[in-house]
Formats: C-alpha cells, structure tokens, sequence
C-alpha cells in the first residue's frame, strides 16, 4: 500500500483543472445561466446521493430522512445569513452541524431497527422536521423562508461536492468505513469481530447528516427561497432513486446517477407531459436489467493503467 | 493454569431452563470438545460464553489478556477481552472479498482514529500496511492466498469455514470458540480440518472450544470433553473416559 503520491497529485491537478476551466467558461460567459442552475443542481444532488449512499448503499440502514437533513441545513443556513447577517461560511458549517446533531438525534433511537421497520421511523422523522417547519411562524411557516442572500456559486459548490467525496471515499476504504460494510454484511458477524455496531451506524447517519446539512445550505443561498414542502417524503425519494440507480455501494455510481438522471430530468422538460412518464419508463428499465443499478457496487477508477503498475499486488 | 472458570451458570427463556447449573475449569492451551444431542444448549452456552447472552444466574470468569466476568461482556467486547469464534451457519460478509473479509478480524487491532481516516494521514498508510502485511501472512499459511481478491460467497464451503476460521484468528485472540467446525464436510476435508486445528493451537499458542458432532474429530483432538444433555453437565473426562461412561452411551453415542 503505498501513498501513490503520482496518482494523487494527478488527481489533484485534475480536479483543480476542471475547476479552473469551468470558472473561466462562466467568466467567459460560454456557460450561460441556465447551464449554472443546472450545475448547481447536479452538484447538490451529487452531494445528497453521496451521502445517502453511505447510509443506505454502505451501512445498509434503508433511510428516508434524507430530505429532513437537507431541510435542516437549509434552514439553519438560510436563518443565520438571511436573519442575522452572518457571512456563508458561518452558514454551512452550522448547517452541517445542525444537520449531523440531527443524524445522532435521529441515529440512536433506531439502533435496534432494521430495513422496514428503520425506513418506516426514517420518514416518520422526516414529516416531523416537515410539520414543525410549517407551524414554525418565525421562519415563514408554510409560506417559506424568502430573501436568503445568493451566496453559492460555481466556487462553493464545486469545492462542496470535492469535499463530500474525499471525505466518504477515505471513510469507506478505512478500517471504519469496512466495519460499516460489514454490518451490512452480517451484523452479529461484525459484531462478533469487535464492531461496534452502534456507533458505526450513529457515525454513518452522523456524516451522511453532515453532508446533506451542506447540501441544503447550498440550496438555500442560490434559490433565494426556502419552504418546508420541498423537502418532503418525494425529495427523499428523488434522492433515494439516484443512490439505487447509480447503485448501491458505489461513490461514482452516485455521482454518475446524479449527473444522468438530473440531465435526464432537464432535457424533459421540453414535454412536460410526458416528463414523469419518460422518467419512470427509464427508471423502470434499470431495475429490469440492470437491478444492481448503473455501477453495481464497483468504482469507476481514474487512472486505472498507472494503478495497476504502481500498486500491483498491494494496490487495494 | 486455568483461563476459564465458570460457575453455577443458569441461563432460561420464559419457562424454558436452557443451561442449568454447568460448573467448569478450563486450563490454558488445552483443546476442548463438548457435545451432546441437539438441543442440549451447546450453542446457548456459547452465546453465553460470548456475550450474546447474558447469564440468568452464575457467572463466567475468563483470565486471558485480563481477568473478566460476565458481568461486563458485549459480543463486540469480546475480541478485546481475547475471545473470538466462528458460527455454526457460516456467517461471513459474502459481498465482501476474501482479503476484507479477514481485515474485519483485524479491526480492533487498528490504531489510527477516525480524522486520521477522513484525511488519509500518514498514521493511515502506516496502520493500513501493517494489518495488510499480518492478514497476507495469515491468509498464505491457510492456503488462501490466491483467492484473496474472491468473493467470499464464491468459495466453495470447506474454504468458508477456513477463512471464518482465519477471520477469528486475525483478532489475535488467545481462545477460540468453534462451533461445529466440520459439519457440512466430508470425511476427507475433516481429517484435514482435524489437523488444521491442531496446528493451529500449537502455531498461535491458543486454547480452542469445539462444538462438533462429528465424533472422529472430536475423540482425536480434544484432551477434554464435556458432554451436554438437556441443559445440564451430563459427563466430562477425557476422551477415553467419555467413550466409556455409560451415562454418554446412553445419552449420545447410542446403545440401549
């Protein structure tokens, strides 16, 4: 096992060259508005499918809180710069905070619970976060929260998605994010070998709540508004069908289902009464042949020549 | 010296009295048999050894890495107190491969925390390569080696067990509870097996618990037997002792 330091600075330069030259095209003005919104869409989404998949593709807890955490980072970002001024890193991180305080809420007293029954007490929370944003009159109750200062920008985003990435992808190829693994495997199997399986599934709700409290502070600062409906039951949903499209236990297939699915999404909306039909035939189709989504638990691998001759035996 | 006492253990479900009044002493480095038809609360005893279950009344004391009782046992506790096991239906991460599967036996032998792992620090490549190192070791000394990229649920079964067993063994404990071992093998892979154990306890130094049915394998191994039957401690001796006692024949090995 080696540091590859080749390979990470290749990388590296990679990803700060696709950010040098997407910020030069919308200087440029090559990338219009349009094109902006919908990066800003892909890149919350890749986020959220991200950080969904270590909950749902990795640990194996079937959640469909999603949105709550979202909402919950929204929220909270969209008070401190909207209400009290604050500038947006002040936001985030306090979104991502409330949010992950949110995930321990929501982690320790489903410990015992499983499949169904978790997904069940997942949604159940989701309506509560909901309901109490609607009677919440401080924050604009079901009118929403308006005029949140557009902070978020090519910049943020990027560096955002960057970030949910390396921190999951290091997470999961550590001897934690095995553990997770393997309680999804075999619970009294891990445990057996010393997991201890409730903090590693409070860890995984934890920084998948992280993650998605920075999704939603995202949202929040470039929408300029925020309501409690749109973090409903169906924006979970939405989030978890990219995870089970790109496939479950795979980081690039859950950037690659974001991408896909959220273009597929735009490009319909020329024939908005077909959109959902045509959406739900290609959904649809996925699951007949391809059940284990796009990428089955594999990753795409950059590099994958250089891989192979520097690692070789000890590549994994 | 005896690393493993259990006294007066009671263990009931409901109305149901699973394990009465089982008294033992286990000595270090010593390779230990129970059976008993099924139903006997083998397995019971060894949740209860594990941790899974706690005691009704008694207690289980182990004098291993440090002295414990069962007060304090959790299963994911148990591979630090030194206990670790493999199951009776092979419990391994199937979608795992062979290679991750025996790194999750390493895992409280890890030592870097969680940021270390979030921004790979140089503690991460330190630990991660050394675990890598021990668990190749392990994985060539069971022949496992060029498999260690496969699946786990592609093995053929008799290689399951092998790497449930070095899974076990990658927790470095100093006793290891088998529970039925050879079942689902035939005669040959069992006489294999047989020695494997043997050469297991004496390459890591350990003291081995056995559940088996499979009597060859259980008169050749084990210096010690305790035979179960309806909860309760029915015989315990030596093989020889135990082939003899007419309360075992009668009970278990067959006869009138």
């Amino acid at each position: 096992m080696k540091i590859g330091t080749k390979k990470n600075m290749l990388t590296f330069g990679l990803v700060l060259a696709i950010y040098l030259v997407v910020q030069l095209l919308l200087n440029m003005g090559i990338l219009d508005s349009y094109i902006e919104i919908n990066m800003v869409i892909i890149g919350i989404n890749i986020i959220l499918a991200v950080s969904l998949n270590l909950i749902t593709g990795f640990t194996g807890q079937f959640s469909l809180g999603h949105a709550a955490f979202m909402s919950i980072g929204a929220y909270t970002s969209g008070i401190l710069t909207a209400k009290l001024g604050q500038p947006f890193i002040v936001g985030v991180i306090a979104a991502a905070l409330t949010a992950s305080m949110a995930g321990v809420i929501i982690g320790i007293p489903t410990l015992r619970l499983k499949g169904d029954y978790l997904a069940i007490a997942t949604l159940g929370f989701g309506e509560i976060v909901r309901i109490i944003g609607l009677n919440n009159d401080y924050i604009g109750g079901a009118i929403g929260l308006n005029d949140i200062p557009q902070y978020t920008n090519w910049t943020w985003l990027y560096f955002s998605v960057v970030l949910t990435i390396f921190i999951i992808s290091n997470f999961i190829k550590s001897y934690h994010g095995r553990a997770c693994i393997a309680i999804r495997e075999d619970e009294i199997a891990a445990e057996a070998m010393g997991v201890n399986t409730a903090y590693y599934k409070t860890l995984a709700f934890v920084i998948g709540a992280f993650f998605a409290g920075i999704a939603g502070a995202l949202h929040a600062n470039y929408f300029y508004f925020i309501k409690p409906d749109s973090f409903g039951f169906m924006k979970s949903i939405d989030i978890l069908v990219i995870v089970v499209f790109g496939g479950l236990g795979s980081i690039t297939g859950s950037v690659v289902g974001a991408v896909a699915l959220s273009i597929l999404s735009t490009l319909l909306q020329g024939i908005p009464e077909l959109r959902m039909v045509i959406y739900a035939v290609v959904l649809f189709l996925i699951m007949v042949y391809r059940p284990q989504g796009l990428m089955g638990d594999r990753e795409l691998k950059l590099f994958k020549k250089v891989g192979v001759v520097n690692g070789n035996a000890s590549s994994k | 010296m005896e690393m493993l006492v259990v006294n007066n253990l009671h263990k009931s479900f409901g109305g149901v009295k699973a394990v009465t009044n089982i008294n033992m002493k286990i000595e270090e480095g010593q390779i230990v048999g129970l059976i008993g038809p099924n139903g006997a609360g083998k397995t019971t005893f060894f949740n209860l050894l594990t941790g899974i279950y706690s005691p009704s009344s008694g207690e289980i004391v182990y004098r291993l890495k440090q002295e414990v009782s069962s007060c304090s046992f959790k299963p994911d506790k148990m591979v630090k107190y030194g206990v670790s096991r493999t199951f009776q239906n092979i419990r391994l991460f199937k979608e795992m491969t062979v290679l991750e599967n025996v790194l999750i036996g390493y895992h409280n032998n890890f030592k870097y925390n969680l940021f270390t792992s979030l921004f790979r620090l140089p503690s991460y490549y330190k630990d991660e390569e050394n675990a890598y190192e021990e668990v190749i070791q392990l994985l060539k000394r069971f022949n496992l080696y060029d498999k260690k990229d496969h699946l786990a649920k592609s093995l053929p079964y008799g290689e399951q067990r092998k790497v449930e067993i070095c899974r076990a063994l990658a927790s470095k404990p100093k006793l290891l509870l088998l529970d039925e071992p050879a079942a689902g093998m035939n005669p040959q892979e069992t006489k294999e097996l047989t020695q494997l154990i043997k050469w297991i306890r004496d390459e890591y130094d350990l003291t081995i618990i056995l559940i088996e049915h499979d009597m060859s394998l259980v008169m050749e191994l084990c210096e010690n037997i305790f035979v179960f039957n309806h909860g309760t401690l029915l015989a315990k001796g030596t093989p020889k002792e135990i082939q003899h006692d007419p309360r075992v024949i009668k009970a278990y090995l067959g006869g009138e």
